[in-house]
């Protein structure tokens, strides 16, 4: 059994159904890619996996860690290592990046001087020091956004990291940073979830498996040559 | 113990002057305002006070003769006055305390070094007698009995608060602090604070508040004035925490002479019914102010709130910033005004409210008003009225924080530019204050 277990789930948001009976597995440790055109309920799966009030799961069931967490709220699978990287992260006016870290950190029982630590060091690892002090995500550009995602990830340390397209609106060097943060986290042992509709992130990246999400469905699933064949021929050709 | 009896007359106007030794001028100061108080009407905007009944309410009650040490006072009141946290607080950061408990100040205390700078803090009837022309010279002088019924009222009746003078060019590196305590049923409390700031001289004044809960309504009328020379700079915090059967209906007003600075900043939790509008008048060429305002107004409150500046003076100018959050069946108003005089060339002033609406009951009203007599000025004004985004709260959801922890971060947030403008040893206490109200008010 995988770090993360999602068993023929059906989601329906504001009437339609979205998806309609998805299942996969996340291995320890390995990096996942989730592919698919736009559309095809990508970041529904991923909101419906942490619990998002507006993508209710109607049928299937999830499991983390062995334990069925599909009833649970979002901060009970937060807490029990579950972690989604936002696409789009909204701006928090008058709160720190520092002080809701170290908040959620304390959930995540994470001693007080480890987070400090290792907070300055994430700032440091990810070129973001001038941001370290600043309020949540307010003024923040796209790219810096995507980087305080994965600092959040790093200082967290996830069982399980979903991670919605960390790459879109990501110059080279910003994606480099992040490939490499994804990298780290599964070398210490996170399930890492990759969701984006470009192949280029993979090139930088060891992915161990890849999904193809089309009209709500797992249609493809395979190795990183699955990427490769998108890549060549676009998601037409992997239609099933 | 000295109580009065209950209700509104010559008699008790008398009585009140006679127990406090006042001189004649000030028995006559409270007689007019008694008449005036008569024959003014109740306020024809705002909060319904018809539950306000100037009948019954005893409007003296002396505890306890004041003392310098903590040691001194009776036990009930020292305990009081302990988990509020007052000799904590007087130790760490202040450089004079006055505590009043119903009509009188009970404790006050001064740092040598304050004194010996030729500072004068004390409550206002030991001030009566002690400085009679200073006090004369500015009482009520700012706002008079006729401005409106509560400052007739307050004019009549008033008792205990604090007079605070600052010689021209000191400056009082630490704040002083008056706390008000309502503490017996039926007493209502109207203490007087006039702060009169010499040339060139600085203070910051914070005034805390509070009570025990009463089924009965009780009215706390209190009036602040404030008189900032040339160049002075006067800031003034409030953090308001009665009970909610409180009416909390106050005067308070500064004026600002050339190139002298005013800032209030005021939090406001607690009461019923509020009605606090504190006002700057821009006086002299280049003064400033600044009014700096947050309230979380829970179920069946109404705080009626607001700013005032008038520009009498060139090159003056005003900062009214509001920010609030209404839970629950309550209502806020903030009531932001600007008056600009024909005179008054180069002002500049800015209106900004924000409410954070979290639930479907809650009522906000932001009522701008704009009253500009000349074309050379930069006026203008924001508002804005939103609610906790489910986004937000997902979000940090998604990180471990529960649904109490996530809004209160969201509020704190939100609150924050205020909050960040209120000396840290408040802040702090200020953030217990709302989280805990918080986890009350989502039960």
């Amino acid at each position: 059994m995988g770090i993360l277990e999602v068993r023929e789930l059906v989601v329906t948001v504001e009437g339609k159904k979205i998806l309609k009976g998805v299942s996969f597995s996340l291995e320890k440790g390995k990096i996942h890619a989730l592919m698919g055109p736009n559309g095809s309920g990508k970041s529904t799966l991923a909101f419906a996996l942490a619990g998002h009030p507006d993508y209710p799961v109607e049928e299937g069931r999830i499991f983390l860690n062995s334990e069925d967490i599909t009833e649970l709220p979002p901060y009970e699978r937060a807490r029990r290592g579950l972690f989604l990287g936002f696409q789009y992260p909204p701006e928090v006016e008058g709160v720190r990046l520092r002080e809701f870290l170290r908040l959620a950190a304390a959930n995540c029982h994470e001693p007080f001087c480890e987070f400090q630590k290792l907070y300055l060091e994430s700032l440091a690892y990810f070129r973001m020091d001038e941001l370290g002090d600043r309020e949540l995500n307010v003024g923040f550009s796209g790219g810096e956004k995507k980087r305080s995602e994965l600092l959040q990830m790093r200082v967290l340390r996830p069982k399980v990291a979903l991670l919605d397209e960390p790459d879109s609106g990501v110059d080279v060097d910003g994606l480099r940073l992040i490939a490499a943060g994804i990298e780290e986290a599964a070398r210490l042992g996170t399930a890492v979830l990759l969701i984006t509709h470009y192949p280029r992130i993979l090139e930088y990246l060891p992915i161990s498996r890849v999904f193809v999400l089309d009209e709500g469905r797992i249609a493809r699933e395979g190795g990183p040559e699955l990427a490769w064949e998108i890549e060549r021929s676009g998601y037409e050709a992997v239609r099933g | 113990m000295k109580r009065t009896s209950v209700g509104l007359t010559e008699e008790l106007i008398e009585e009140i002057s006679r127990e406090k030794g006042e001189p004649r001028w000030m028995l006559e100061h409270r007689l007019r305002a008694l008449e005036i108080f008569r024959k003014l009407p109740m306020p024809r905007f705002g909060p319904d006070l018809s539950e306000v009944d100037f009948s019954d309410i005893s409007y003296y009650l002396r505890t306890v003769e004041p003392v310098g040490s903590w040691e001194e006072l009776p036990e009930e009141i020292r305990r009081t006055l302990e988990e509020l946290g007052l000799p904590e607080a007087e130790r760490k950061a202040l450089a004079g305390l006055g505590a009043q408990v119903d009509s009188e100040v009970v404790y006050r205390s001064i740092l040598a070094e304050v004194r010996a700078q030729g500072v004068i803090f004390e409550p206002m009837e030991e001030a009566l007698k002690n400085h009679p022309e200073l006090v004369r010279e500015h009482f009520m002088k700012v706002i008079p009995p006729e401005d409106n019924k509560f400052a007739a009222l307050h004019g009549a009746v008033w008792s205990g608060g604090t007079f605070v003078w600052v010689p021209e060019g000191v400056e009082v590196a630490v704040p002083l602090q008056g706390y008000f305590r309502m503490q017996t049923q039926g007493v209502g409390q109207f203490e007087h604070t006039l702060i009169v700031a010499e040339a060139g001289s600085s203070v910051h004044y914070i005034e805390g508040c509070s009570a025990p809960r009463y089924t009965k309504a009780a009215l706390h009328s209190g009036m602040v004035e404030i008189v900032a020379k040339e160049g002075a700079h006067v800031r003034f915090t409030t953090i308001q925490n009665w009970s909610r059967n409180v009416y909390n209906l106050n005067n308070k007003r500064a004026v600002a002479y050339a190139g002298a600075t005013v800032d209030w900043v005021s939090g406001s939790l607690g009461s019923k019914v509020t009605m606090l509008y504190p006002s700057t008048i821009l006086a002299g060429r280049g003064a400033k102010t600044e009014n700096l305002s947050f309230s979380f107004a829970r179920n069946g409150q109404w705080l009626d709130l607001g700013a005032k500046a008038i520009h009498l003076a060139p090159d003056t100018s005003s900062r009214l910033v509001s920010r609030s959050v209404v839970q629950g069946k309550a209502k806020n108003v903030f009531r932001g005004k600007l008056y600009v005089a024909p005179e008054a060339k180069g002002a500049k002033g800015h209106v900004e409210c924000s409410t954070l609406l979290l639930s479907p009951e809650a009522e906000t009203e932001t009522i701008p008003t704009l009253d500009v007599r000349n074309h050379e000025v930069e006026v203008g004004h924001e508002a804005t009225v939103g609610r906790v985004s489910r986004d937000q709260l997902f979000y940090l959801m998604s990180r471990g924080l529960d649904e109490a922890e996530a809004l209160s971060l969201i509020i704190n947030g939100f609150v924050s530019p205020i909050l960040k403008e209120i000396p840290f040893e408040y802040a702090v206490e200020l953030k217990r204050l709302l989280e805990m109200s918080f986890a009350e008010a989502i039960g």
